[in-house]
C-alpha cells in the first residue's frame, strides 16, 4: 500500500442571506415589477445602475433615483462555449456588457435571439422580460437581452464605458 | 530610514495537475523546505511566517494559517495569512518583506500556495448574487470581453496572443518546475485548439496546478550570512480599485499604472523598458502579455501587442518577459504571484539554470487579481539599492 493515496471526496452545500441595505433593496424590489431605477451621483452625476447607495470614485452617499431603459448597447462581450455549473442556457452562447440607455455603467448580462456569430460591439439590445409569474427581486428578471434592429451606436459613444 | 531586504533562498515545488501524494501541508513544507536549505537554514531561524492563497472556498479549508501553522515551523512564532485574490502571491511576499524592511525581523519565511486537484474554483466564484446573473463561468468568461475590447482599441493582429503563448512554453521547456511542457507546440496547433471563451482560446489560457512556493527573506545582516548571493530588493508597491466604478478601464487598469509607477519611483528607475533587464509578469490569459506591456508603461500606449510581434519580450529581446514558462505554464493560482517574484530573484542572483538570462541586474516581479482588481509588483536586483 505504500504507494497508494487516500483521496477523499467531500462536499460542501453554501446557502446565504444578502443583506441587500437600502439602495439595493429598492432597485430588486422594483426591478421585479419590470422597470430598471439607478442612483446619480451628486458629485460626478455618473447614473449607477445597480446603485449601492454610494459613489465608489467619489465616496460619497447617493440618494437621486434614476429610471434607466430597459434597452442599450452592447459594449463588449465574449461567446462562451463551454458548459459551466448552473448556467442559464446550453452553449454557445453571448455574454455581454450592455450599457443601458441613461446609465454610466454597463451591467452583464445574456444575448439571445440572435446567432453568435452576429454578435457584436456597438449592437443595440433590449431586455426580454420573464413572464409576470417568474419575476423575482433579482436581476434574473430580465431573461436575457435581445437586438432592436436599431442600427448600431458608434464606437466613440460607448468605447470608455466598457 | 528603512533597512535593506534580501532574498536568501528560494524554493519551489514541480507545478502539476495532481499531487496526491502530499496533502496541503506537505506541500508548503516541500517547499519551504527547498527555501531553506538554499537559506542554509532551519525552521529554528526563521522569526515569523506569511503565507498567502487564493480564497479559502477553493479547497474548502477554512483560515488555512491555523492548520498550517505547525507544517511550516511556526509554534510560537508570529504566521499571518495574506490575501488579495490571484495577486496574493505577490502581495504575500511584500507583506513578508515589509517586516524584515521595518527591521521588527531579521528572517521572515514566506510561502504561498493552491491545490487545484483539491479545489473547486468555479464553484467558489460562482456565487450569484441577486444585482448580477451567473452568465460567463469562471476567470475566462470574465476577462474574454476585456480582451475583446483591447483587440478593437488596439488594432492588434489576431495572432498576437498565440505568439505569446508559444514564446512561453517554449520557455517552461527550460524550466523543471514548469507544470506544461510542450516540446512541439506550434501556432498553427494554438490556432486550432477550440474557442472556449471566444476570443479566448484552450490553448492560450492557463493549466490548472497544484503547487507551492517559498522564499526567505532576510535583513541586511542576516544576508551577509547567506551561503548563496542574495537577490536585493529595490522596491515594492501595491495599488488597488473598486471591482465596478462608471469608465473603470479594465483594459488598462488605472491601479496598475499607479502601481508601476509607484514600484519604478521606489526603485529609483526612469526608464523602465532600458533599466529593467528582465520581467515575470502574471499572463493567465496570452493575451495579457501586451496589455499589461502598455499598463507597465513598458510600451506606449496602443504598442504592447508589437513588442509581441517583434520578439521584444522573448529570451532573446530587449526586454525578455517570463523566461520560466510564467502562469500560461504554472498556475498554482495563491503561488503565481509569489512564483513571479521569487523567478525574479533567480534571474538576478544567476540561479535559474537553464532559463536564465545573461547579466541581469534589475528584475520586476508583478502579478494581479480579482477582476484586475489588485496589483502588487517588486524590482529586485543584485546589488545593494
Ligand atoms: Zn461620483
Amino acid at each position: 500500500m505504500t504507494d497508494a493515496y487516500g483521496v477523499v471526496s467531500r462536499p460542501v452545500r453554501l446557502d446565504y442571506t444578502f443583506t441587500a441595505g437600502k439602495a439595493l433593496s429598492r432597485f430588486l424590489t422594483i426591478i421585479e415589477g419590470g422597470k430598471i431605477i439607478g442612483q446619480r451621483c451628486p458629485k460626478c452625476a455618473k447614473v449607477y445602475v445597480p446603485a449601492r447607495g454610494s459613489c465608489p470614485t467619489c465616496g460619497v452617499a447617493t440618494a437621486e433615483a434614476v429610471e434607466v431603459k430597459d434597452r442599450g448597447i452592447v459594449t463588449t462581450f465574449c461567446i462562451v462555449n463551454i458548459p459551466f455549473p448552473g448556467m442559464a442556457v446550453k452553449p454557445p452562447f453571448a455574454a455581454a456588457s450592455v450599457l443601458l440607455d441613461g446609465a454610466d455603467i454597463a451591467i452583464f448580462h445574456l444575448l439571445q435571439e440572435v446567432p453568435v456569430e452576429n454578435v457584436r460591439m456597438g449592437l443595440r439590445v433590449e431586455a426580454v422580460w420573464k413572464p409576470a409569474s417568474e419575476m423575482e427581486m433579482s436581476m434574473e428578471s430580465i431573461a436575457y437581452f435581445k437586438p432592436t434592429g436599431e442600427p448600431d451606436a458608434p464606437y466613440d459613444s460607448y468605447k470608455d464605458l466598457l | 530610514m528603512s533597512n535593506r531586504v534580501a532574498v536568501i533562498g528560494v524554493g519551489q515545488t514541480k507545478y502539476a495537475s495532481k499531487r496526491p501524494d502530499v496533502s496541503i501541508a506537505g506541500l508548503l513544507r516541500e517547499a519551504a523546505q527547498r527555501a531553506l536549505d538554499d537559506a542554509g537554514l532551519t525552521y529554528a531561524d526563521i522569526d515569523a511566517v506569511v503565507i498567502g492563497k487564493a480564497p479559502d472556498m477553493f479547497e474548502g479549508v477554512m483560515m488555512p494559517e491555523l492548520y498550517l501553522a505547525d507544517a511550516l515551523g511556526a509554534n510560537g512564532k508570529p504566521i499571518m495569512r495574506v490575501h488579495t485574490a490571484g495577486s496574493v502571491g505577490g502581495s504575500t511576499a511584500i507583506v513578508a518583506s515589509h517586516l524584515v524592511e521595518a527591521g521588527i525581523h531579521e528572517r521572515v519565511l514566506t510561502v504561498a500556495f493552491e491545490k487545484q486537484s483539491e479545489s473547486d474554483a468555479m464553484w467558489a466564484l460562482t456565487v450569484r448574487p441577486p444585482f448580477q446573473p451567473s452568465t460567463v463561468g469562471g476567470a475566462g468568461g470574465y476577462f474574454a470581453p476585456y480582451i475583446r475590447a483591447y483587440m478593437r482599441r488596439s488594432g492588434a493582429p489576431a495572432d498576437t496572443g498565440m505568439r505569446t503563448v508559444v514564446k512561453d512554453r517554449l520557455n517552461a521547456l527550460k524550466n523543471p518546475y514548469a507544470h506544461l511542457h510542450q516540446p512541439d507546440i506550434t501556432l498553427e496547433q494554438v490556432a486550432a485548439s477550440p474557442m472556449l471563451w471566444d476570443p479566448i482560446r484552450y490553448a492560450e489560457t492557463c493549466p490548472s496546478s497544484d503547487g507551492a512556493c517559498a522564499m526567505v527573506l532576510a535583513s541586511e545582516s542576516a544576508a551577509a550570512k547567506a551561503p548563496g548571493k542574495p537577490a536585493w530588493v529595490h522596491g515594492t508597491a501595491m495599488r488597488s480599485e473598486p471591482t465596478m466604478f462608471a469608465g473603470r478601464d479594465q483594459v488598462n487598469p488605472q491601479a496598475g499604472q499607479d502601481c508601476a509607477r509607484d514600484v519604478y519611483k521606489a526603485a529609483g528607475i526612469t526608464n523602465p523598458r532600458k533599466e529593467i533587464d528582465c520581467a515575470e509578469i502574471y499572463v493567465p490569459f496570452s493575451w495579457f502579455e501586451a496589455m499589461w506591456m502598455e499598463n507597465l508603461g513598458i510600451a506606449p500606449l496602443g504598442e504592447g501587442w508589437k513588442m509581441v510581434q517583434e520578439g521584444a519580450t522573448g529570451m532573446d529581446g530587449d526586454f525578455p518577459v517570463n523566461m520560466s514558462g510564467g502562469v500560461l505554464s504554472s498556475n498554482p493560482i495563491g503561488a503565481s504571484g509569489m512564483i513571479r517574484y521569487a523567478e525574479a530573484a533567480m534571474q538576478v542572483r544567476g540561479t535559474a539554470g537553464e532559463h536564465q538570462l545573461d547579466g541581469v541586474r534589475k528584475a520586476m516581479g508583478h502579478a494581479y487579481g480579482g477582476g484586475s482588481q489588485f496589483f502588487s509588483m517588486w524590482i529586485v536586483g543584485s546589488e545593494k539599492p
